[in-house]
């Protein structure tokens, strides 16, 4: 394989990584805080229970999200950079902003968090995971900006004597249609991503342990399903959204999408088919008419480009070429997404239901393979999103400005990229395999006790009170690793 | 002043912070297996950095993104240039950092036997090949006419560049060793003390010699004077610390090493300037805080955003090593339910080291 290759295969297998532990990482910062809010308002130890338990998950989750954040910025210049040559006076800032004001804020406020607990007053230490919770939102917002450059370049001009994309309008970066729709769905996902986990994990308790802290369960149990339910509409009404937008900056990935050919009125979407590969002919298909159409323009009777036309438009844009993305994997991955997204749905809508009005959960035989099956939806689902997002601009790394071939790095050799890959590969598979043997330790450990309150307060100073006597004080550490 | 150079001058302070604020970190980690005796006393070690080492490490992960966004030829050459040693950077920092967060979350000897080693060559390597990046970027490397690194990774392993590495090696290990007699009571503590002497001379030597042959290559460069002012100052600093550091004056040893290794940042920095990476094949084709450099329109955006934001980071920076100031031993670490609490109340532990 070309260097090219290897390094596009490096990207996506290190960024769909990313991105498992990315979402929870969000959604979870912020149902960790809601629960500590609650306990901090009620002072009911099942909520100071329920938080250090699901606080547990988010670290180990965040430590994975971390390290593979830290491959994706060094990634840019050893790998793509004649790409970061050419955008970097415009995508660089996103990113160091991103570090600057993001990754700082999350990094500190989490290491405050940890062990903060006998450090800090309740109140400062719950400010702390809000701030952290914010970061992450910061964090996204940023890196979205720049992908969203990616998909849909603005706020730029070409210079020739510079050879170089360069930056007019950072207003205009920072608002990018593309950004405006993409965050909302993206941080919706994220939700729906962290709502499943806690559902999955509050399910899988209540149905393999009912005698212990039932009452707990289900209150983490119905909270999650609402998030859940709140947050999938969001990604529906979004992803609405981002589609319309989607077909107005790259009309053919919206085409690839539903692999249409031929320009249509009232296009009909299908469901499903049955044919070869890239649709080009297909023996069957389950279809509902009018609904691409209204799915890329909002009006059931609207025109759709076809594949056909947008591939002669181009070539008169930008020369002879091939400007279509892999059909098939597009038409695919936007489906998986949909309906695996949605299907997550299905086990918050039962749950509130049956335990409805105050009654205890109504167990199934289905439940416990629900309760496992639930957190791997939306995280394949965020995937194929991805997938789908990323593989549809191709061939393009900047939609209409510079070829994914273009912005490979020239003089980095196809033994160096192999090694990288082969390795972060490997480590990446022994990491999830360790992450989710400790993930899955940790769920069935239960809720945690909480430490008796110290009855002696002798040799220690006052816990709201740091600021007495710190070396003369033999308290255990609240919090140690 | 031009905003390349303030951009330049930022790159540096970043630099220099993660220097000394992971560069304690790496020392800590690499001193586990020799100072921590057993399972507690590394535990001891391990949250005494425990709150702030992902802190201290996004400062590389900030210098990366300035660089990108300020001088993208220079994150370009760089990173690509230097693929091997930052992908073992890299390796090894995913590692470190999984193993601080899982060590604790499992029981057995093996796995936490494991997470050691991870802790231990996760901080060994990136200290060891930070250093040695940087003596190839003062050194030159092979850069040709289009900004590309034509050069191999075996030209990077020279001795000059070699020496680099055992400069910030050696200095980490010093640092962290004379933080952690600042941040620990017990019996790890003059422990601590006693290898940060062995280990200060040898960087010192280390770091004489290098910043010595840093001034016969340089001779002449642009603000030679500056730079061999900036040596001095570290080389000094580093004797005081070793000073303090012998009368057990801790705070000031560690005021020490840190100046060490600021002003040592700084003088390859200077050194450098106005380059940012020279290229060894043709002075003409070096980069530099013009040629690598991002529009004036990009730098005023990242000069209002650095000018507001860094000393907001800071700051709470500043307050969470307050926070977290106190000292601990191993009487300190919370032991595992049942295990050790099955003994009824354990006669009250002796308060080691309470003279201070």
């Amino acid at each position: 394989m070309e260097p090219l290759d290897l390094a596009r295969w490096q990207f996506g297998i290190t960024t769909v990584y990313h991105f498992l532990f990315v979402p929870i990482t969000i959604g979870l910062a912020f149902l960790v805080a809601g629960l500590q809010t609650a306990w901090y308002r009620t002072q009911q130890p099942k909520y100071l229970r329920l938080t250090k338990y699901f606080g547990k998950l988010f670290l180990i989750n965040f430590a994975l999200g971390l390290v593979t954040g830290i491959v994706q910025e060094f990634q840019f210049g050893m790998n793509w950079s004649d790409y970061s040559r050419f955008v970097g006076d415009i995508f660089g800032a996103p990113l160091a902003i991103e570090g600057l004001l993001a990754f700082f804020l999350e990094s500190t406020f989490l290491g405050l968090w940890i062990f903060g607990w006998d450090r800090l007053s309740p109140k400062l230490h719950l400010a702390t995971i809000w701030i952290a919770a914010t970061g992450t939102l910061l964090s996204a917002y940023f890196i979205l900006a720049a992908n969203s450059f990616m998909q849909n370049p603005v706020g730029y001009e070409y210079n020739p004597a510079t050879g170089r994309a360069e930056l007019v309008d950072f207003a205009a970066v920072l608002t990018n249609k593309v950004t405006l729709v993409t965050f909302p769905h993206t941080i919706f996902g994220a939700f729906m991503t962290a709502g499943a986990l806690v559902l999955g994990v509050s399910l899988w308790n209540l149905v393999r342990r009912p005698d212990r802290d039932p009452d707990a369960f289900r209150t983490s149990g119905r909270m999650a399903s609402i998030v859940l339910l709140v947050a999938a509409l969001g990604v529906a009404a979004s992803g609405d959204q981002q589609a319309k937008v989607m077909t107005d900056v790259q009309p053919m990935k919206m085409a690839a999408a539903e692999a249409q050919y031929e320009t249509r009125d009232h296009a009909s979407f299908s469901i499903f088919s049955i044919g070869t590969p890239d649709g080009s002919e297909e023996t069957f298909s389950l279809r509902v008419p009018g609904m691409l159409s209204f799915l890329a323009e909002g009006d059931w009777n609207a025109t759709v480009e076809g594949i056909d036309n947008l591939q002669s438009g181009y070539e008169l844009m930008y020369g002879p070429g091939d400007y279509t993305p892999n059909i098939a994997l597009t038409y695919w991955t936007f489906r998986f997404m949909i309906g695996i997204g949605m299907l997550a749905t299905l086990p918050a809508l039962w749950l509130l239901w049956c335990t409805r009005k105050g009654r205890p959960l109504c167990v199934r035989r289905f439940a416990l393979p629900v309760a496992i099956a639930l957190p791997l939806l939306p995280l394949l689902a965020n995937s194929f999103g991805w997938i789908f997002t990323e593989m549809g601009r191709q061939p393009w790394i900047v939609f209409g400005l510079m070829p994914t071939s273009a912005g490979v790095s020239p003089t980095v050799s196809a033994g160096e990229v192999l090694t990288s890959m082969i390795g972060f590969t490997l480590i990446y598979g022994l990491l999830a395999v360790i992450e989710v043997r400790l993930l899955l330790k940790t769920i069935k450990g239960g809720l945690p006790e909480l430490p008796q309150p110290a009855t002696d307060d002798t040799d220690g100073g006052n816990p709201t009170d740091p600021g007495a006597g710190p070396d003369n004080d033999d308290r255990e550490l609240a919090f140690a690793y | 002043m031009e905003l390349t150079t303030v951009w330049f001058i930022l790159i540096a302070v970043l630099w220099t912070g993660y220097f000394v604020l992971e560069g304690f970190d790496f020392g800590v980690g690499i001193l586990l297996p020799v100072l921590g005796r057993d399972d507690l006393e590394r535990r001891v070690m391990i949250n005494t950095i425990g709150p702030v080492w992902d802190g201290n490490e996004v400062w590389v992960l900030v210098a990366g993104g300035a660089t990108f966004a300020a001088f993208p030829e220079w994150y370009a050459t760089l990173f690509s240039g230097f693929y091997l040693p930052l992908f073992l950077i890299l390796v090894s920092l995913i590692f470190r950092n999984v193993a601080f967060e899982y060590r604790s979350k499992g029981d057995s000897e093996t796995w936490k036997q494991w997470w050691d080693r991870a802790i231990f060559f996760g901080s060994l390597v990136p200290a060891l090949l930070w250093g040695v990046a940087f003596g190839n970027i003062v050194r030159g490397v092979e850069i040709d006419a289009d900004k590309e690194f034509v050069g191999s990774f075996f030209d990077l392993l020279n001795p000059y560049a070699l020496l680099g590495g055992l400069v910030t090696l050696s200095l980490f290990v010093t640092h962290g060793a004379i933080f952690l007699s600042l941040k620990t009571v017990g019996e790890i503590r003059s422990r601590a003390r006693s290898i940060a002497t062995r280990t200060g001379l040898a960087a010192a030597v280390f770091a004489v010699v290098f910043l010595g042959w840093t001034a016969v290559q340089r001779d002449g460069a642009e603000h030679f004077g500056w730079f061999v002012g900036m040596a001095v100052v570290a080389a000094v600093a580093l004797l005081g610390a070793l000073e303090a550091n012998r009368r057990g004056r801790e705070g000031w040893a560690f005021v020490g090493t840190a100046t060490t290794l600021a002003f040592a940042v700084a003088s390859l920095f200077t050194s450098l300037f106005p380059n940012v990476m020279p290229s060894s094949l043709d002075d003409a084709w070096s980069l530099t805080t013009t040629n690598a450099a991002s529009t004036h329109t990009t730098l005023v955006i990242m000069t209002w955003v650095a000018a507001i934001f860094t000393p907001i980071v800071l700051a709470y920076q500043t307050w969470t090593f307050v926070i977290f100031r106190r000292r601990i031993g191993v009487q300190h670490i919370p032991t595992p339910k049942g295990v050790a609490s099955e003994s009824p109340q354990a006669p009250a532990r002796p308060a080691a080291d309470a003279a201070t």
